[in-house]
């Protein structure tokens, strides 16, 4: 019918798709340009050393960040035997059980939860355990770390039950199986792959939290020292370096955040390549 | 597997003894005066009577919605596993209520294929087929493997997954699947096997086997199962129950109902007038 309308119209098209793509591409290029810069600043100063040596005394040069390294797997590691199983279970309870106002309540909780800033949290383990113990320690910065996993484990994980058909759960029961064992043993399983995923991109994700250990594992130049010691851990130990007035320091900072980086790349490439539903898995 | 269930067949009670027809055969299941509906809705099943003989195939016809399933379900409570839905009534088996006894007791007893196959995905055929002994805490081996091959031959399905049983049940074709699930409700040792309409997402090729195996299969339990197709439940069943909008309309042996059906509404279903 109108030419004119119909050109304006492709014109209009035209640039709609070309703003979007530009935005598309600042979203994924800024992802690019992080890890880029990160590496060309912390390739420099990486070497075995610096992976294997403990940090040297304040003032000379050299030193490593391996009781960084070692702190924050220990962290990172017992938050996740805290939080998984709590989170898990929290979330078979909401996608088997939850139907009452409880059930609503702890999922409104979760979704909060989700939401308040981490170095809340980190006050929070500071008061429960911290103050308390008079002490900074690993194990209450992972309470803290836990804390911050157990409702994103949670919601995941009740998100995967609900995509266990109801069939699976019929054969089970007309089976004769008690619903608790039915639950546990089949319909958790079938949503193993998707909850074994979340609670790992938890994980690496909590793996970078810094502002919750401030207060909690606080932070160590020394071995690591047993689990009620303040303890040195990866994010804090770069946000230490960096705002320190050395330029060696600045250096190593910059080396211990590709660390990181990649440890974070690895874990969600790792578990994103599980998610991918393999034969017969109904996600 | 052991069921604290006595399924001796119960003493006939005289007034069920009226249908000529039956009276030599024991009754494994007595449904009196059933009634079962879901949250909020209109009653489904309004009071059904009827007797499944032992060792018998019976089916259940009737048009789609009146009721087919909801009657099955309730046999071994499966009906109650939906939230807000109600059942009430009796339904005698060895003697006790059904509806009174534990129900993850009562489906050891009464075991149950679906309309969709349903294997576990995350298990092996032969998982499968073992996971109502696996799950209820059997674990030794031979026993199982026994179980499982038995089971399978039952479910005539053995020769063509031998090979093969540690491969996923998933894998299988819809036919297989089904007889899969067949053979882990047989694993049990239930004493009735129920199956709702297990063969309505089957080629006719695949649903001939299912056909054949129920016809062995009945030398040792009871079978009921829901068809909406009427060769089949010519093909299969020695009694039928006809269903109509959640009432038995008529129940007896099959091939006489298929011949002189007593009821108009039998009639007029069975020759196709409506439904
Ligand atoms: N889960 C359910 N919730 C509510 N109503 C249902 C449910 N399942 C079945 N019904 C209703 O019960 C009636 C009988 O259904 P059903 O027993 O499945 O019939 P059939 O198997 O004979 O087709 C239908 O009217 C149906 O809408
Ligand atoms: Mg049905």
């Amino acid at each position: 019918m109108n030419e004119a309308l119909y050109a304006r119209r492709k014109r209009l098209n035209a640039l709609m798709f070309a703003l979007t793509a530009v935005c598309a591409a600042v979203a994924s290029g800024t992802l690019l340009a992080i890890l880029g810069y990160i590496a060309w600043k912390g390739a420099s100063s990486l070497s075995w050393d610096f992976l294997l040596h403990l940090p040297k005394p304040v003032g000379e040069k050299g030193g490593g960040i391996a009781n960084s390294i070692v702190g924050s797997a220990k962290v990172v590691g017992l938050a996740g035997v805290m939080g998984v199983p709590v989170g898990v279970l929290a979330g078979v309870y909401l996608a088997e059980y939850g139907r009452g106002k409880f059930a609503f309540a702890v999922r409104y909780a979760a979704d909060v939860m989700n939401g308040v800033p981490s170095i809340v949290v980190g006050l929070f383990a500071y008061a429960l355990i911290v103050h308390p113990m008079k002490k900074f320690s690993a194990l209450s910065g992972a309470v803290a770390l836990a804390f911050i996993m157990i409702p994103i484990v949670l919601r995941n994980t009740e998100e995967f039950l609900r995509l266990v058909p109801g069939t699976i759960r019929e054969a089970a029961l007309a089976l004769g199986v008690p619903r608790w064992k039915v639950t546990l043993m089949v319909i958790l399983p079938t949503a193993g792959r998707g909850i074994l995923t979340g609670a790992l991109l938890a994980l690496a994700r909590v793996a970078g939290e810094t502002a919750p250990l401030i207060f909690t594992a606080f932070g160590n130049r020394f071995a690591d020292n047993g689990w009620l010691n303040p303890i040195a851990t990866l994010p804090h130990t770069i946000y230490t370096y960096a705002i320190s007035p050395y330029e060696d320091w600045h250096n190593q900072a910059w080396a211990a955040a590709l660390i990181l980086m990649a440890f974070v790349l690895l874990v969600n490439v790792t578990a994103r390549v599980w998610l991918r539903p393999s034969s017969g898995t109904s996600h | 597997m052991t069921t604290t269930m006595d399924m001796r067949p119960m003493p006939l009670p005289a007034e069920t003894t009226a249908s000529k027809d039956a009276a030599e055969a024991k009754i494994a299941m007595s449904v009196r005066n059933l009634k079962a509906g879901y949250a909020g809705g209109a009653p489904v099943l309004k009071g059904v009577n009827l007797e499944i003989r032992e060792k018998t195939v019976t089916a259940i016809i009737g048009p789609s919605g009146c009721g087919k399933s909801t009657l099955i379900r309730c046999l071994n409570r499966m009906h109650e596993a939906i939230p807000g839905a109600t059942a009430d009534g009796e339904i005698l088996i060895g003697g006790r209520n059904a509806l009174e006894l534990d129900p993850v007791v009562l489906r050891r007893a009464v075991g149950m294929v679906f309309q969709r196959p349903n294997p576990f995905p995350t298990m092996s055929i032969a998982q499968n087929v073992a996971a109502g002994l696996t799950l209820n805490g059997v674990h030794d081996r031979a026993i199982l493997a026994e179980a499982v091959e038995k089971s399978l031959r039952r479910a005539a399905l053995w020769d063509e997954v031998k090979d093969k049983l540690d491969a996923p049940g998933v894998g299988l074709s819809g036919g297989q699947q089904q007889r899969l699930c067949i053979a882990r409700a047989l694993a049990v040792e239930p004493a009735i096997l129920l199956l709702d309409e297990p063969c309505s997402a089957l080629d006719p090729i695949a649903t001939g086997r299912i056909e054949e195996l129920l016809i062995q299969i009945k030398e040792q339990l009871t079978v009921v199962i829901v068809t909406h197709n009427m060769q089949q439940a010519a093909r299969v069943s020695e009694y039928t129950v006809f269903m109509l909008m959640g009432e038995m309309v008529e129940y007896g042996l099959t091939r006489k109902m298929f011949t002189q059906p007593v009821d108009k509404r039998t009639e007029d279903y069975i020759t196709g007038r409506f439904g």
